[in-house]
């Protein structure tokens, strides 16, 4: 298992000095992420297609315009009702998109490990897509149950059954083979992907529309009532992965030695897959395929701070966030006034960001 | 990475934009404001131009590709997929949509914005077509005109209509939507296409299921298509003859024997506009040939 995290952490128990250092630039880093999610936030609520800054709606706080003039009503829906559900849920979404990379590359010990790329996200879609298609029927009384949660749900259902049996498969002893992680991926992504089918083929024309437009991967329909079912799965989700910093730093030196360190590697794995699969799928069933979040976004981060998850599930998120909400805004505005589906967006700047690591690796560190 | 199983949704999606189910015709209520209209569907912003209203329109949508001259307003993006904020960006007084345009929560969002809505019923019929018309003339408090091109529409669709009477022979046209790595998407019952198909006096080769469907190579022999339709979408995307006709179901049908193929543009051949009395004689001509009555 050699592998880039464990490289560094070595490299970093050696040099204790370059290990303060490291810690320094990462809580700068971070602090500095934060700086930047509220800029480009600030840059999201300000800009669209209808070329409203938000200015009205801040003089009405004061008092200075009439509330009940068309022209400040609408101005107001525009801030409160497009752009800052959008703005939420952009920035939900982009931060448990990140850390679900983060936990999963340190889960499986493997940087190429992502919620897209090893078919989790396929299998939230397949839970979602059920819910579209069979909501009226075979499972009217789950949507009875479970009300607005029940799509949400069901992909987080969909998200940990396809995590649980990436790691049943691809994990024994402690160790992770690479080549089956991702090959157990694409089949695992193949199978939902072929049910998913099945149902398209079942569904009626207002079902096919529904999944046409949830499948374009957009966060597009965002409102209140979205972010009431999925915000605090997908809060709750990120909050928890905070938690497992420490055991995920301990677990890059293996299963054994964690559970020397003390770290209760079976309950951690648990949480760590279960943290996962609810901010995926909670993200999947509210904005469809949005993909390359996790991957670029956490490779970037290691290598400016390093492999310390304390400084980098924050960071990531904070990364995250900000990188959504831009992709958003592009998406928003490049084709005024019509939008582009944010998936493109994140596709075309995080293929070839992608490639490019890659490239820069190659000639350093084989994985 | 996108989710996996995009490939069948954007075959889909498609067809989806083709689909509509028949609503009862109500009134429409007159928009109290109509100078800055945004008009959601191909149809209305057709039937907008031939009222002559066209002065009003400050915004269309992907959809809207005919006359000419729509295509020089802004485009406030797909009828399925609106942006409320694009919408708003072009200030509008009033917003037509189409039957089926949404997402709900776009137009939720514009109500909010206070924009009034008027869906417009969609139909593939005859009295679909008027009806429109009428729910159009309704809305922009023009009815007296919209009455007027509702003759003349109503007119010259019973003359076209009136091509295929005498037709004794009765073609099947079985309608390819799409066609990729040899499966083959075909209209079903209930689409436009099935409507303009029965308006030309020919029938749908495949009347078991509704909307559009991929089809097994079995099901295309059974249906014996003595005709082929397809959109004709100027170049890109579509199949070629030759492609077609090598297919191994098709080459056993009566329309792959006699390689008979007919191609119109999916705007005009779909829209169930103003234009669809022509787009019904192309039709029939291109079916039947010089066979018809009233030539």
């Amino acid at each position: 298992m050699t592998d880039l995290t464990l490289k560094a952490w070595f490299a970093a128990q050696e040099r204790p000095a370059r290990a303060g250092d490291r810690a320094r630039l990462a809580g700068v880093t971070v602090i500095g992420l934060a700086i930047l999610l509220v800029v480009v936030s600030l840059f999201s609520l300000t800009t669209g297609a209808s070329g409203s800054s938000g200015w009205a709606v801040i003089e009405s706080w004061f008092g200075l315009v009439d509330k009940s003039d068309p022209a400040v009503l609408r101005e107001q829906v525009i801030i409160y009702d497009i752009r800052l559900p959008r703005l939420v849920l952009g920035i939900l979404i982009g931060a448990g998109l990140a850390v679900s990379g983060v936990v999963m590359q340190g889960l499986f010990r493997n940087p190429l490990a992502d919620p897209g790329l090893v078919g989790v996200s396929a299998g939230a879609g397949l839970g979602a897509v059920v819910i579209i298609v069979l909501g009226g029927t075979i499972a009217a009384p789950l949507v009875a149950l479970l009300g607005i949660y029940t799509l949400p749900l069901a992909a987080f259902g969909g998200g940990l059954a396809t995590t649980l049996t990436l790691y049943r498969v691809s994990t024994s002893r402690g160790q992770t083979a690479v080549a089956t992680m991702l090959l157990a991926g694409i089949a695992i992504g193949a199978l939902a992907g072929a049910v998913t089918g099945v149902l398209v083929y079942l569904a009626n024309d207002q079902q096919l529309r529904d999944l046409t437009f949830w499948g374009l991967g957009s966060l597009a329909g965002a409102t209140w009532l979205k972010i009431a079912a999925a915000g605090p799965i997908i809060a709750v989700a990120i909050g928890a992965t905070f938690f497992l910093s420490k055991g995920l730093n301990a677990l890059t030196l293996g299963e054994a030695t964690a559970n020397h360190l003390g770290v209760p590697v079976q309950r951690f794995k648990n949480i760590a897959i279960a943290a996962v699969a609810a901010a995926t799928g909670a993200s999947v069933a509210v904005s469809g395929g949005i993909g390359f979040v996790g991957i670029v976004v956490p490779h970037l981060l290691r290598l400016v701070i390093g492999p310390d998850h304390r400084f980098l599930l924050p960071a990531s998120a904070l990364l995250g966030a900000s990188f959504l909400l831009t992709a958003d805004a592009i998406s928003r505005v490049i084709v005024a006034p019509a939008e582009l589906p944010i998936g493109i967006v994140t596709a075309s700047v995080g293929g070839p960001f992608f490639l490019w690591i890659l490239l820069r690796r190659r000639d350093r560190l084989a994985w | 990475m996108t989710l996996h199983f995009s490939k069948p949704l954007k075959a889909l999606t498609l067809a989806v934009a083709l689909l509509a189910t028949p609503a009862l015709a109500q009134d429409l209520k007159p928009f109290p404001d109509t100078s800055r209209l945004v008009a959601v569907g191909g149809s209305l912003t057709e039937i907008i131009f031939a009222l002559g209203e066209e002065g009003r329109l400050v915004g269309r949508d992907s959809t809207a590709v005919y006359p000419e001259e729509a295509l020089k307003l802004p485009d406030v993006g797909y009828m399925r997929a609106l942006s409320p904020e694009g919408v708003l960006s072009v200030n509008p007084s009033a917003l037509l949509v189409l039957e089926g345009s949404g997402p709900k929560e776009a137009l939720d969002v514009l109500s909010k914005a206070s924009i009034p809505y008027e869906t417009v019923p969609e139909g593939f019929t005859h009295e679909g077509i008027l009806a429109k018309i009428k729910a159009v003339g309704q809305a922009l408090g023009v009815e007296d005109k919209a009455r007027q091109l509702a003759e003349t529409v109503d007119k010259d669709l019973k003359d076209a209509e009136e091509l295929t009477r005498d037709v004794s022979q009765r073609q099947k046209v079985l309608f390819i939507l799409s066609m990729q790595d040899g499966k083959i998407q075909a209209s079903g019952t209930g689409s436009a296409a099935n409507g303009i198909i029965a308006l030309a006096g020919a029938e749908n080769a495949i009347t078991d299921y509704q909307g559009y469907k991929a089809l097994t190579d079995e099901a295309i022999i059974n249906a014996k298509p003595d005709v082929i339709l397809m959109m004709d979408r100027g170049g890109e995307l579509a199949v070629s003859d030759e492609t077609l006709f090598s297919h191994p179901a098709l080459s056993l049908t009566p329309a792959g024997q006699n390689k008979r193929i007919v191609r119109i543009d999916g705007a005009y051949l779909l829209g169930f506009g103003p234009r669809t009395a022509s787009a019904i004689r192309d039709l029939a001509k291109a079916i039947y040939g010089d066979s018809l009555s009233g030539n």
